[in-house]
């Protein structure tokens, strides 16, 4: 048994990271503690920064080098990494940032909650950008998609995040560990001094006529390929349904409670989890929904997710919301009730805050 | 005949951008005759803060990374920290420095990263057009102090070799200036050895380069040079504050200006 935490700074070690940069903030405070110990004993380097503002540009010093690194911060801190965050999706640098989210807008608290989904998914700093964004719903998957975020940013030249919660953190369940990675692939474009070669340059800046449109459509071409190469979904589905649910991350689990339930009184339901959130699995809810007629989307925030649902479902579908936010889960039995409701019911984009 | 003045081998054959007078020239050659001179073309990173001095790629050949505007000093120590075996610097204004980054560089200094810093002077934000900067004298007129600088609402300039000098994370801090052949004698050997610091491993390695921006004063680049005699050197005595260095104080004669 393992706390999800631990299991990603472990997924971090076998992924060959060997770099991290942070500054304590809760409900994350237990990877950089982890991390602390464990990155001097494998060679590697643990530092806690002046500020998340520090920490994100140190990273972009080390990915910039060619390094396997990571920061992790929460809310208020992941905020304050957004620049740096532009800066290496411009510059289309690799690395791993973590979000285990809090409440917010401002301090708010430090109970689980989905309200970073639009922060994540849609860029967060200024300018056409997106990073890769997973979201696991398991201790393992804190640990796999660890690994697989690093792989991705490698494969993509892109930073990567891990959005999770207080509770995917907390809770401890079993893992299956992997084989340690010591080889991470070559980056012929990193510094490392100009020693038979010509000098490189890392930068985001292109002030020419035309360069920055040419730039960021090579970079939209990479977004495209992730889209069409990369998704990652999971289903659980009926060959008759009634109704599907789209839900992510920890709230993915209540849901599949409720439908277990749902099914158990006779409803025919699907589930459809995103586990990557960008790229957004927009085919699977298209061709699913289309079977279902109608989709209910189970979210710990406002609806953020809902914005990529509605955008993707097969045309005439009717959307619903279930959305707790400010720190409240979704209950099954809250959630079964929902679905009775909506399946019993006609109307369209209906949506109800809790 | 023997070639006594040369382009220095990391300095790329083109012509600066920067106005006519401005100093970031003279500190860019410096540099460059500093990583020639340690020969060091293979094995430097720099990395140049936002401002006039962005565009130090286009003219030194080395490897490269920008920083976003302040940062320069934690990409540096993220660069550092992978590739300690690498000479490591940043070029950074008066407004990249000591306004939006100075945390980082206070933090960067105490813990003794062991990079260089190259710290350019010239008492405004030149880029965005001649605002006032931390750095800016009491009474200089600047586009954000039409009436000139008043302490009581913008405070009193940052001096900030001597606020760095005496962090223990520190083994080379020093105010130069550019104005005069002399100076720029005194500003070369300042830069060796803070450069040597850092081969040594000494710690972190601060040079402050005060630097006229013509554009930004108002003033041709002769009535420069005669501010910074008149104004500058009042504010910001130039010096060696700290040497950690074997045979300090005995060849840089800085002091005591
Ligand atoms: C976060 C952020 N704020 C503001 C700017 C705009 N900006 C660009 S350069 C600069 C100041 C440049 O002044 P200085 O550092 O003194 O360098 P100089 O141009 O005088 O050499 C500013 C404020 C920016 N690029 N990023
Ligand atoms: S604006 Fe000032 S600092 Fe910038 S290039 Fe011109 S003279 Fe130099």
């Amino acid at each position: 048994m393992m706390r999800g935490s631990i299991a990603l700074a472990e997924g971090a070690i076998t992924a060959g990271c060997r770099y991290y940069f942070g500054y304590p903030i809760t409900p994350q405070n237990e990877i950089s503690e982890h991390l602390s110990a464990l990155l001097p004993e494998v060679g590697g380097v643990f530092m806690q920064a002046e500020s998340e503002i520090a920490s994100i540009n140190m990273l972009l010093g080390a990915a910039a080098v060619g390094a396997r690194a990571m920061t992790s911060s929460s809310g208020p801190g992941i905020s304050l990494m957004q620049e740096g965050l532009s800066y290496m999706a411009g510059s289309e640098l690799p690395a791993l940032i973590v979000n285990i989210t809090r409440l917010g807008p401002g301090l708010g608290g430090i109970a689980a909650c989905q309200g970073d989904y639009w922060q994540a998914t849609r860029g967060g700093g200024h300018g056409d950008y997106r990073i890769i964004v997973l979201a696991p719903n398991s201790v393992q998957e804190m640990y796999s998609l660890t690994i697989k975020a690093f792989h991705l940013a490698d494969k993509f030249r892109n930073p990567a995040m891990i959005l999770a919660d207080a509770i995917l953190g907390q809770m401890k369940e079993p893992v299956t560990l992997s084989p340690p990675e010591v080889e991470i692939p070559a980056k012929p474009w990193a510094l490392t001094g100009a020693k038979g070669r010509n000098p490189q340059l890392i930068k985001s800046l292109f002030l020419a006529d035309g360069e920055m449109e040419k730039h960021i459509r090579h970079m939209h071409e990479k977004y495209r390929r992730l889209e069409e190469t990369e998704v990652l979904v999971e289903t659980d589905l009926e060959e008759q349904m009634d109704l599907l649910l789209v839900s992510f991350g920890s709230c993915s689990r209540m849901v599949a409670s409720a439908v277990a339930l749902a099914r158990s009184r006779g409803f025919r339901v699907g589930l459809v989890r995103p586990i990557t959130l960008f790229p957004f699995p927009a085919d699977t809810v298209r061709q699913v929904s289309r079977l279902a007629g109608k989709v209910l989307t189970v979210e710990m925030n406002t609806g953020q997710m809902w914005d990529d649902v509605r955008l993707s479902v097969y045309p005439g579908c009717q959307c619903r919301l279930l959305a707790r936010p400010g720190g409240s889960i979704p209950t099954p039995y809250q959630i079964l009730e929902e679905i009775e409701k909506f399946i019993k019911a006609g109307d369209s984009l209906a949506k109800s805050v809790r | 005949m023997q070639k006594v003045f040369a382009r220095p081998a990391t300095l790329r054959e083109t012509g600066f951008h920067f106005c006519p007078g401005c100093h970031h020239g003279i500190a860019h050659r410096l540099l460059c005759e500093t990583l020639d001179h340690f020969d060091l073309q293979e094995k430097a990173i720099g990395v140049p803060g936002v401002g006039c001095g962005v565009f130090l790629y286009d003219y030194v050949a080395i490897d490269t990374c920008e920083a976003p505007h302040g940062r320069a000093t934690a990409v540096a120590t993220g660069i550092k920290r992978v590739l300690p075996e690498h000479f490591v610097f940043t070029y950074q204004g008066d407004g990249d420095l000591a306004a939006i980054g100075i945390a980082e560089v206070i933090h960067t200094a105490n813990r003794g990263e062991n990079v260089t810093v190259l710290f350019i002077n010239n008492s405004v934000y030149g880029m965005t057009g001649g605002q006032m900067a931390p750095t800016t004298l009491l009474g200089q007129r600047t586009t954000t102090s039409p009436s000139g600088r008043d302490h009581h609402n913008d405070g009193y300039p940052l001096r900030m070799t001597e606020m760095l000098a005496p962090l223990e994370g520190v083994a080379f801090a020093a105010r130069v200036c550019l104005h005069t052949p002399a100076h720029v004698k005194k500003a070369r050997r300042a830069l060796q050895r803070a450069f040597e610091a850092q081969l040594d491993k000494r710690g972190f390695s601060f040079v402050e380069f005060l630097s006229a921006c013509p554009t930004n004063w108002g003033l041709a680049p002769q009535q420069c040079i005669k501010h910074i005699d008149e104004k500058v050197l009042p504010a910001f005595p130039p010096g060696i504050y700290k040497d950690t260095g074997a045979g300090a104080g005995q060849d840089t004669g800085t002091e005591g200006e």
